[in-house]
């Protein structure tokens, strides 16, 4: 996290330190805002750590065949071998690591933990982006809509912000997906893929109000601002005053709940995996290995800590990024 | 509330036809024969149009409704929610019996979390970047990033079967046993409280922080008052505001079934209810659970605005 102390040290020492610096170098140049958000950010070495954790993350779940493949073995081989008959639970202690299985073997069947953790990321990540992509699209634009038009559009999209937030998200999430997986397919997707597009639509759409409200907020306080004022006496067009007065504005907000939104999108997609109607088996999914922990982790937790311990790495550094990227971005709205 | 309902029941009997599977067959039974599955069709009024299903079941939630279309005749008191699928059971009694188990989680947990939170967010905001404010901060960053669903699993994992601390958690009534009901939900309590509390101290300390940076702060200082009075009375009492709406909120998400928390601990609640039912695609049950949890989230936001009044003095009823 990070501490209010070094946001401040950063807030007022980073302007006077750039001018130096600069003086130095040459003559002095001009900053951008993104320029001084980049450098306060550089600062912030707990948010910098959260930032290489999700790259590692990302490359992970990139190269998951090749990680398998050197480290591991295929995450739907069967190793009933190394399997305790009595117990059903790994030979060796905790969970049966060893040089070939980094992380230990699935209780029961004897799979590569390590191949499906790896093989998990996937999944987790894929799911929790592409709703964030779905609820930052249909939020920016509904909430720019509602604030810069106002009247009874605004009304009409407030008041559907309003019902979607009053919905039981959790309990409607998982009703829906058992419902739409239920069948024999739907829009001709089927397995896997249907899951992930079931998951991204359900996560994706009912999140989508929370930034919605924000930009909607935003393009309300923006839309009174006197660059507004100056473009449309220039005789900007609608147009022009939001693509190029507004929408870059709000860039920064959208940037930073964006990334905020993707820890609780990874979270939900677990706890709907958790649950039962997430993606289906055998495809990995940590959500899901943690509800297959839970018949044998009276015995040996090792099966439960260690996707937990994925979510938990996985999710914080999510967080450490967006409360950095908040506090470079806007320093007064941070704690 | 109206629209909710209208939502939820649209999308639960429209997303069936949709991956093609027929309510009727559910009910019936996987052997059933087609000329069963038309005759449960006709008693259920899954024969006629959506709109008239859905008006026929708005009724219902009111003033009750007679099945009566088909050979045998049922009745079904208000507010009648329909009957499960699976074992033909009124799902309103069903839900009214599980409702204790949920309430007494969500209370108590609320309890803990809104003590917990708020008083560890004030001393946090108080004493800005000392040792206590990074330590509760850094906890409460992992707290929001753990999932009920890993601390009640390690919670129980450690003090259950590790260590005899709290050996075999399971529900056991209040009016049955007040001791062992608190011994039971101990553990949910805190595992509970320990992700809201999290969220709670965050928030707390970043109003405080804004509040005690108000003019009117400097004014009540500079007045004379003693500065326990400055904090209660003028600091905290104006940070409270945005902690009464996520309160209200979360609390009213939680009595329509701690999902989760149920399922982890294996507690017998509202949501455990949806959560099996869903595993047997028991309709009834999810639509009339999913309506009474929008029913808690939406009293919470009404019960929320008239609080506002009283913890607020600008704010007031128009």
């Amino acid at each position: 996290m990070t501490a209010p102390l070094d946001v401040d040290s950063s807030a007022t020492t980073a302007t006077p330190e750039a001018v130096l610096r600069g003086q130095k170098a040459k003559s002095i140049e001009g900053r951008s805002l993104g320029q001084i958000a980049w450098m306060r950010l550089k600062r912030d070495k707990v948010a910098l750590g959260g930032f290489v954790v999700i790259v590692v993350l990302i490359l992970m779940a990139v190269l998951a065949p090749v990680l398998v493949k050197l480290f591991g073995h295929p995450p739907d081989e069967f190793h009933q071998d190394l399997i305790d008959p009595t117990f059903q639970v790994p030979k060796g202690k905790f969970g049966g690591i060893s040089s070939s299985y980094l992380l230990g073997i699935e209780p029961g069947n004897g799979r590569d933990v390590f191949s499906r953790i790896v093989y998990g990321a996937r999944i987790s990540l894929l799911v929790a982006f592409l709703a964030t992509f779905v609820s930052v699209g249909i939020g920016t634009v509904l909430g720019v809509t509602a604030g810069f038009f106002g009247g009874w559009i605004d009304g009409l999209i407030s008041r559907v912000m309003d019902i979607l937030l009053a919905f039981p998200l959790l309990l409607f999430a998982i009703g829906l997906g058992a419902v739409l997986q239920s069948g024999n397919g739907l829009l001709g997707l089927s397995g896997t893929s249907l899951s992930v597009a079931v998951l991204v639509f359900i996560i994706g759409f009912f999140n989508w109000p929370y930034i919605g409200r924000i930009v909607r907020g935003q393009t309300l306080s923006l839309r009174e601002k006197e660059f507004v004022d100056a473009a449309r006496s220039l005789g900007a067009t609608n147009a022009h005053i939001l693509f190029k007065q507004l929408l870059p504005n709000l860039v920064a907000p959208v940037l930073v709940y964006s990334t905020l939104i993707i820890p609780s999108n990874i979270l939900f997609e677990a706890a709907l995996s958790f649950l039962g109607v997430g993606v289906r088996p055998p495809t990995p999914s940590w959500g899901s290995m943690l509800s297959d922990a839970v018949a044998t982790y009276s015995i040996d937790p090792t099966f439960m800590v260690v996707p937990g311990t994925a979510l938990f790495i996985t999710v914080l550094a999510f967080n450490l990024l967006g409360d950095g990227l908040r506090d470079a971005l806007d320093p007064k709205a941070g704690r | 509330m109206v629209i909710v309902s209208m939502a939820t029941f649209t999308i639960f009997f429209l997303a069936p036809k949709l991956v093609g599977t027929n309510p009727a067959t559910l009910f019936a039974g996987r052997v059933a024969d087609a000329a069963t599955i038309k005759q449960v069709e006709i008693k259920l009024g899954l024969d006629k149009p959506i709109l008239v299903q859905y008006e026929h079941y708005l009724v219902g939630i009111v003033a009750g409704r007679h099945f009566n279309n088909g050979p045998d005749q049922t009745y079904c008191p208000p507010p009648c929610l329909g009957y499960s699928f699976k074992n033909d059971q009124a799902v309103w009694p069903l839900m009214l019996d599980r409702l204790p188990v949920t309430v007494s989680l969500a209370i108590g947990a609320a309890v803990l979390w809104l003590v917990a939170g708020t008083l560890i967010g004030i001393l946090s905001a108080l004493r800005r970047g000392s040792l206590f404010d990074r330590a509760a901060m850094t906890v409460a960053l992992a707290g929001v990033s753990l999932p009920v669903y890993f601390t009640g699993l390690l919670a129980l994992s450690l003090l259950s079967y590790q260590f005899d601390v709290l050996p075999n958690v399971h529900y056991v009534g209040f009016t049955a046993d007040p001791v062992q009901w608190a011994r039971n939900l101990l553990l949910p309590w805190i595992c509970l409280a320990f992700l809201y509390s999290a969220t709670y101290a965050r928030l707390t300390r970043a109003n405080m922080l804004e509040t005690m940076g108000e003019d009117y702060i400097r004014t009540a200082r500079a007045k004379g008052l003693p500065e326990r009075t400055v904090i209660a009375r003028h600091g905290f009492r104006a940070a409270l505001t945005p902690i009464v709406t996520i309160f209200g909120l979360d609390l009213g998400g939680l009595l329509g079934g701690a999902v989760l928390t149920e399922t982890v601990f294996g507690f017998p609640g509202v949501g455990k209810l949806a959560v099996d039912a869903i595993a047997a695609s028991d309709l009834p049950i999810i639509l009339g659970v999913t309506l009474f949890a929008a029913f808690f989230i939406i009293v919470a936001n009404l019960v929320v605005d008239v609080l506002y009044a009283y913890v607020d003095p600008r704010v007031r009823f128009n």
